[in-house]
């Protein structure tokens, strides 16, 4: 059976889906992915699906769960990469992915999830307050 | 429909016969009807052209306009009519064009006043019918195909996407927006926020002439679909009735941000993204 890898980067965990998710696969990745969060303490995930050329409702489902995993976890959840075609298609179907946020790429999300763990930890407060958290969606 | 074998042949060996005089007249009456906006030249070889083309099928037996010895005529005719199409000629004088020659038949024709010339008179006009009906057929196709061309050209001018600071694209929207437009205006611009890696998009539709419930449909759509890919849209340059319309119209734009114009927008994200403007001290002269 296929394996979607997990990789820690920093304080964030990166996953990078390259193959078709079945329903194997998207079940192991959630286990992989829990495990991995409690071992490592870190507090972002980055689901990058660059590589998804179709996003169903299976898929977007799978998101959804590992975003309210990571959650209860305390851990941030970005999707990235998502394809001008794919998001096209979601909206066209009336999926909106409720609840996950998302960034352009790796990189951006990153950034994001680094700004948010300022914000709940207040670093920003010297600066005008809640700048950055108005990204929140 | 189809003229038999013996009166092709009368028509052919009509018109071969009184071929100068055919086509000079042919010419007068053509001539008449376009009141010069064509020279007298180009007239008359387009005229001898049809001739030819006439004779060339009649000669070749029994006929009408869909067989196959009509395939020169036809080509003839389609080519006319393209020409005047693009020239602006209106359909009515490109058709005029071909039903001029039943006039000229009918002339040739009142000299022996018998039987035959009546019936065979009967026969060259619904052949040359069918030449006129052929003609419009051609022009309104060649018409056509001149607005999907436009319509493609307007396509692809109206929807550019700027960067217009390290970060922020807009879109300056021009004209109406109907399904096809906003579709490719929607593809341009997400292609571009993954191109440049900007998170933020300014959609200004100052250009946009009036805006109902389907414009803003598909301005939501696109503002969702950028917001799947993790970049945040800001909707600018409404205009003091287009705010009214959308509130008359009940349509809500939620939780995107609206701003009043460009300026307004830029400034806005400019903010969001922690990024400040000042004005630079004038140098004090001492």
């Amino acid at each position: 059976m296929e394996r979607v890898p997990v990789l820690k980067i920093g304080d964030i965990l990166l996953v990078s889906i390259q193959v078709d998710m079945s329903d194997q696969t998207a079940v192991q990745l959630q286990e992989d992915l829990a495990e991995r969060i409690v071992a490592t303490g870190c507090h972002g995930v980055i689901i990058d699906i660059t590589a998804l050329d179709i996003v169903d409702s299976f898929v977007g489902r799978m998101l959804s769960t590992i975003a309210s995993i990571s959650k209860v976890l305390d851990a941030e959840t970005v999707v990235v990469g998502m394809r001008p075609a794919v998001a096209i298609t979601l909206v066209e179907l009336g999926l909106s992915l409720n609840g996950i946020r998302t960034a352009l790429n790796v990189e951006r999300g990153m950034e994001l999830i680094a700004a948010t763990r300022d914000d709940d930890y207040g670093y920003d407060d010297l600066d005008e307050p809640g700048d950055q958290s108005t990204d929140t969606r | 429909m189809a003229l038999s074998a013996e009166e092709s042949g009368r028509l052919a060996g009509l018109l071969d016969e009184h071929a100068e005089r055919t086509i000079q007249r042919w010419t007068e009456l053509v001539g008449a009807s376009l009141r010069g906006r064509l020279s007298q030249a180009e007239l008359r070889r387009q005229v001898q052209e049809l001739h030819r083309a006439v004779i060339e099928a009649a000669r070749g037996g029994g006929f009408d306009l869909e067989s196959e010895s009509a395939g020169e005529l036809r080509a003839v005719l389609a080519e006319l009519s393209r020409g005047r199409a693009r020239q602006g000629f209106t359909a009515t004088e490109t058709a005029i064009s071909v039903y001029a020659l039943k006039d000229v038949l009918l002339e040739l024709l009142e000299a022996d006043a018998t039987d035959t010339a009546l019936r065979d008179y009967v026969a060259f006009s619904s052949l040359v019918d069918q030449m006129g009906l052929f003609t419009f057929e051609s022009f309104v196709r060649t018409r056509e195909s001149l607005i999907a061309d436009q319509a493609e050209q307007l396509l692809e001018l109206s929807t550019p996407v700027v960067k217009i600071w390290e970060g922020v694209v807009a879109v300056p929207l021009v004209g109406t927006l109907d399904s096809a437009r906003a579709q490719v205006v929607m593809e341009r611009l997400l292609q571009t926020l993954v191109d440049t890696g900007s998170p933020y998009a300014i959609i200004d539709i100052t250009g946009v002439p009036a805006v109902d419930t389907q414009v803003a449909q598909h301005i939501l759509k696109t503002v969702v679909a950028a917001r799947l890919m993790g970049a945040d849209c800001i909707i600018s340059g409404i205009r003091p009735q287009i705010a009214q319309t959308i509130v008359a119209l009940g349509i809500e734009f939620g939780d995107i941000a609206t701003k009043a114009s460009l300026a307004d927008a830029l400034r806005h994200v400019l903010r969001l993204t922690g990024v400040e403007t000042a004005r630079r001290q004038p140098r004090r002269e001492s």
